[in-house]
């Protein structure tokens, strides 16, 4: 059993974290393709280790406006899963899915919201499934909640449930992108307990991590 | 006024300053914004807090994390920058369950939470609370300005306000 500071493990794992998101993202982003039968690109995951302080203008900005949508996790995992699109491409989204093309709206009907939250409850489903099979652990998400907001507010949420354990806050996040006005994140924070569990699941040993 | 610097503070973050300065925290969600004042010496300082009690969780080294341990060290920090510990007044913002999940169950009400610890500890230090703009569903960006005592409030799709 060795003990390791989040510090140390992110230093030690990041390769082995960054390919967790990059199966998890690369699952997710070939989804939501087929799902708008549009080209996506995705970007080499990010493993971040974060100051609180350091968390909002880790995505753009604090008071950037953005679509996210959350699901806890729970399972032989605890923690959390987001996905965040920033406004313009929430719309574009939206207007493929409900065949309105050429909708300027900056706000998002019920009916609207309603769509982007299955969205990313699909993608975000298919990010985990991908974890669950790699892991072989039972990851089981609740049901999607959205929100419009500034990024820093809905970060507040997975910051402040991480905060109770760490002062740092670890994220793997992937952004993905497409030729069209396509922009966002998927971002997985399990807790520190889950790392540990994942590291054990993959075949790295005991570690506790704190 | 609008001729100092405004501070950008981050989560379980504080600054203190003097006009014709401000601080500023941007997208407070369930966390809580105190912003103290002595309004004759007019210096203040603006606190971003996560978590409402640093008694609760073992991990408790990160002072502005928390509202008890937060807004004590506020008020250290703005009377040590010449303000009258007897004359410090106090206005909150933030406190926003961000997602619907929130309102089910009480443990994890945390904004709520947040904003009744920070009442609770401004009370037990006997520092007033003259104005309060929190809860509902929507992060709020602010900045205060102690030369004024302005705290101004920014939400989405929402008109300014100065509490």
């Amino acid at each position: 059993m060795a003990n390791l500071s989040l510090k140390e493990m992110t230093a030690q794992y990041s390769d082995l974290l960054r390919e967790l998101g990059n199966i998890g993202a690369g699952n997710a982003t070939s989804a939501l393709s087929q799902m708008l039968d549009l080209k996506l690109d995705m970007s080499v995951p990010e493993v971040r280790l974060l100051e609180f302080k350091e968390v909002g203008e880790a995505m753009g900005g604090a008071d950037q406006i953005m679509v996210g949508i959350f699901l806890a996790v729970e399972g032989d995992i605890d923690g959390s899963m987001m996905f965040l699109l920033d406004s313009p491409s929430a719309r574009h989204l939206v207007n493929v899915l409900m065949n309105t093309p050429d909708s300027k709206e900056e706000s998002f009907t019920e009916i609207e919201l309603s769509a982007l939250k299955e969205v990313g409850n699909i993608i975000t489903g298919a990010y985990l499934n991908a974890l669950s099979m790699m892991t072989n652990l039972a990851i089981v998400p609740s049901v999607p909640y959205i929100t419009v907001d500034m990024l820093g507010a809905i970060l507040s949420v997975p910051a402040i449930a991480f905060g109770k354990e760490a002062d740092e806050i670890l994220l793997i996040d992937t952004q993905f992108f497409a030729d069209v006005k396509l922009d966002g994140y998927f971002v997985m924070l399990p807790d520190l307990v889950s790392y540990s569990k994942i590291l054990s699941a993959l075949g790295m040993g005991e570690h506790t991590i704190g | 006024m609008a001729e100092g610097k405004v501070k950008i503070i981050g989560m379980a973050d504080l600054a203190v300053c003097k006009p014709p300065d401000g601080i500023t925290t941007l997208g407070l969600g369930s966390c809580v914004g105190v912003a103290v004042r002595d309004p004759i010496a007019k210096v203040g300082g603006l606190l971003h807090l996560m978590l409402p009690d640093s008694t609760a969780v073992a991990n408790n080294k990160n002072i502005p994390k928390f509202a008890d341990t937060g807004i004590e060290e506020l008020v250290k920090q703005v009377v040590a920058a010449g303000g009258l510990r007897s004359r410090l007044v106090a206005k909150i913002a933030g406190g926003a369950q961000m997602f619907a999940f929130q309102s089910g169950n009480e443990a994890v009400r945390v904004g709520d939470r947040n904003v009744a610890a920070s009442l609770k500890k401004l009370k037990e230090m006997r520092i007033p609370v003259l104005a309060q703009d929190t809860g509902d569903s929507y992060g709020r960006t602010v900045i205060f300005y102690p030369e004024t005592g302005d705290y101004i409030i920014r939400a989405v799709g929402k008109p300014e306000k100065i509490i």
